[in-house]
């Protein structure tokens, strides 16, 4: 008898709260709500998929004229409407093997000094100072880059490597500033901070008693980090590279500035080059021909299926490690 | 037992201290040398006309980008007019309804792909679906460009700093009979308010600082933004023309430009990173 009389009560004291009706508008909203947050993440995915299928469906013209053969030629000819993507493709690859060659060392050095070396205060400074050049936008890089650092690179570097290391065909030409190793050496600058964040978070992961273990067997810093830091951060340090590589692959105003957008393949890292995104970057808001445009489209596709790629790569990979570093934070 | 002599070990070990050290005061210099030249060159470009004045051809004096700040502000704040509402909605998805869900696994994976997607993809496509079949550029398809940008980062951090709300919260203002979006919008979002502008910030600082994406999409023009169904000035595109036109006075102004545009990338990054740093703790 008690059960059924509170029973009673609550209904009383419910309806005086909440009138039913108002409650089937509350349910009617949370369901609007939920729709409302699903339909924006699978905007997500509809614009994934649509920037694909954009991509794929505008490129039509120049994949049936050229088909497979576009991957590999290197004539690259507006008047005569011949187009091959084998010079943008290998810029693109060489000056990103550049930037990766000198930045992941770089980077894990200054890891090295961030984590093991230097004290907390300068820590914190130096690690403010990595994080304000990754906040600096690509045009910027393009404008010192052009401006500043292809003059120094022509005066002061240049010169040096070629008189150090000119037998290799790789160094030889004129000092022009401008070129593929510029290039490399900006994009280099760009993905640093980026590597340097990661694997920095990667070796302060590393639990302090194995490193004070290894400390306590007589070993030398450089020695902690040789066997126990970089071995046991060794996947996430190789995700860390990899999230580089998909940076600098795509880069385009800073690469563009610099580079010398020339469609030629040529031996020497001093020569002008190009890549995928400098082309799109210089002539396509000038491409007026249907065959021209689509063959840049085309040119897109060919940027996209890469990092698409290495971004799936990487993004499993760490999803693996059990880690996960976005793109931007 | 051999005993091997410490001293060769201790040399390689002060070696790599040495190089590590100048790794790290290389990044450094190489930051000091960017925003020492960009101020020189900049503040030597800036002055009342940069700010008032519409631009003027090579060799006149007294030209401006007043319209291209102008045209700048306006495409990023449609931009996030449109990307940060639907970036917090997905968000909410991600963190409220579908942690474990299938569809959220994929969405999650999709926005981490989509944030390494070159911006320059991006401009492609708004260009293919919006400039081409109008066949003329406009300063809408910039905002969509950048909005497209925005929309994975607003959303993955969004998610992020939810997820940093104890459930305690949702429990309790869930058993007081408050509606599910009631408690998402004003119990969960006021907790994570600061991570929640934080992100936001970043979003806007991310792509304030992007030409890729307008080069197709808005381009440039040498008028006040009046329409922004028409190509529109912006501060980026601006640089990269001026920049790369051989007259002395037109390099000036896109160095005055590139001050502007990297103090405002930079103040608006390191506002959200202090934030951020007080959302961690």
């Amino acid at each position: 008898m008690p059960g059924i009389y509170l029973f009673f009560m609550v209904q009383r004291v419910n309806k005086k709260i909440r009138p039913i009706k108002n409650q089937n508008i509350q349910k009617k909203a949370d369901r609007v709500f939920h729709w409302l947050t699903a339909l924006s993440a699978l905007l997500i995915l509809a614009l994934m998929i649509g920037i694909f299928w954009e991509l794929l469906s505008n490129s039509r013209l120049a994949i049936q004229k050229f088909g497979f053969k576009f991957l590999v030629s290197e004539v690259w000819n507006p008047v005569t409407q011949e187009f091959g993507a084998a010079s943008s493709i290998y810029g693109t690859l060489v000056s990103t093997a550049i930037a990766l060659l000198l930045a992941v060392p770089l980077s894990l050095a200054i890891a090295v000094f961030l984590v093991e070396l230097a004290p907390p205060a300068i820590s914190r400074l130096v690690g403010y100072a990595i994080e304000l050049l990754a906040a600096i936008p690509s045009i910027i890089f393009g404008m010192w880059g052009l401006f500043v650092f292809a003059p120094f690179m022509a005066e002061h570097i240049q010169p040096g490597l070629s008189k150090a290391l000119g037998f290799l065909p790789l160094f030889q030409g004129p000092p022009m500033g401008i070129g593929m190793l510029t290039a490399g050496v900006i994009l280099a600058l760009m993905i640093l901070p980026f590597i340097s964040a990661v694997a920095r978070d990667v070796f302060r992961m590393v639990p302090a008693v194995v490193k004070e273990s290894a400390y306590g067997l007589g070993s030398t810093t450089w020695e902690v980090t040789r066997k126990v830091t970089i071995s046991y951060g060794l996947r996430g340090l190789l995700g860390a590279a990899f999230l580089g590589l998909g940076r600098a692959i795509g880069e385009t105003m800073a690469v563009t500035f610099v580079i010398g957008n020339d469609h030629t393949i040529s031996k020497s890292l001093f020569s002008p080059a190009n890549s995928i995104a400098s082309t799109l970057a210089n002539e396509f808001a000038e491409a007026s021909e249907p065959l021209y445009l689509s063959a840049l489209v085309k040119l897109g596709l060919v940027l996209f299926a890469i990092t698409i790629l290495i971004q799936i790569i990487a993004q499993l990979w760490l999803k693996k490690i059990g880690q996960s570093f976005g793109g931007s934070l | 037992m051999i005993v091997r002599s410490a001293i060769p070990r201790k040399l390689v070990d002060f070696g790599v201290k040495v190089i590590s050290s100048l790794a790290a005061l290389l990044g450094i210099t190489i930051l000091a040398w960017i925003l020492y030249e960009v101020i020189k060159r900049g503040a030597a470009a800036l002055n009342w006309s940069f700010f008032i004045h519409l631009p003027t051809p090579p060799g006149l004096t007294g030209g401006g980008v007043a319209n291209a700040i102008l045209g700048t502000l306006i495409i990023t704040l449609l931009a996030t007019l449109a990307g940060v509402p639907t970036g917090l909605l997905a968000g909410i998805y991600l963190a409220e309804f579908g942690q474990h869900s299938r569809l959220g696994s994929l969405v999650r994976f999709t926005s981490n792909v989509m944030m390494g997607i070159p911006s320059i993809i991006v401009g492609l496509f708004i260009y293919t679906l919006l400039v081409l079949p109008k066949h003329h550029f406009s300063g809408y398809a910039g905002s969509a460009a950048l909005a497209v940008i925005m929309l994975p980062i607003v959303a993955r951090t969004t998610e992020d700093m939810l997820r940093l709300v104890p459930n305690a919260l949702r429990e309790s203002a869930l058993a007081l009979g408050a509606p599910r979006w009631k408690t998402t919008l004003q119990v969960v979002f006021r907790a994570a308010k600061t991570g929640l502008i934080t992100g936001v910030l970043l979003a806007i600082a991310r792509v304030s600082g992007e030409t890729a994406p307008l080069l197709f999409t808005a381009l440039n023009s040498p008028y006040w933004p009046t329409s922004l169904n028409r190509p529109t000035a912006n501060l980026t595109v601006t640089i990269f023309n001026y920049a790369m036109s051989p007259y002395t006075d037109w390099q000036e102004i896109a160095w005055g430009a590139s001050l502007l545009i990297m103090s405002a990338v930079l103040v608006l990054t390191v506002v959200a990173r202090v934030a951020l740093k007080e959302v961690k703790k």
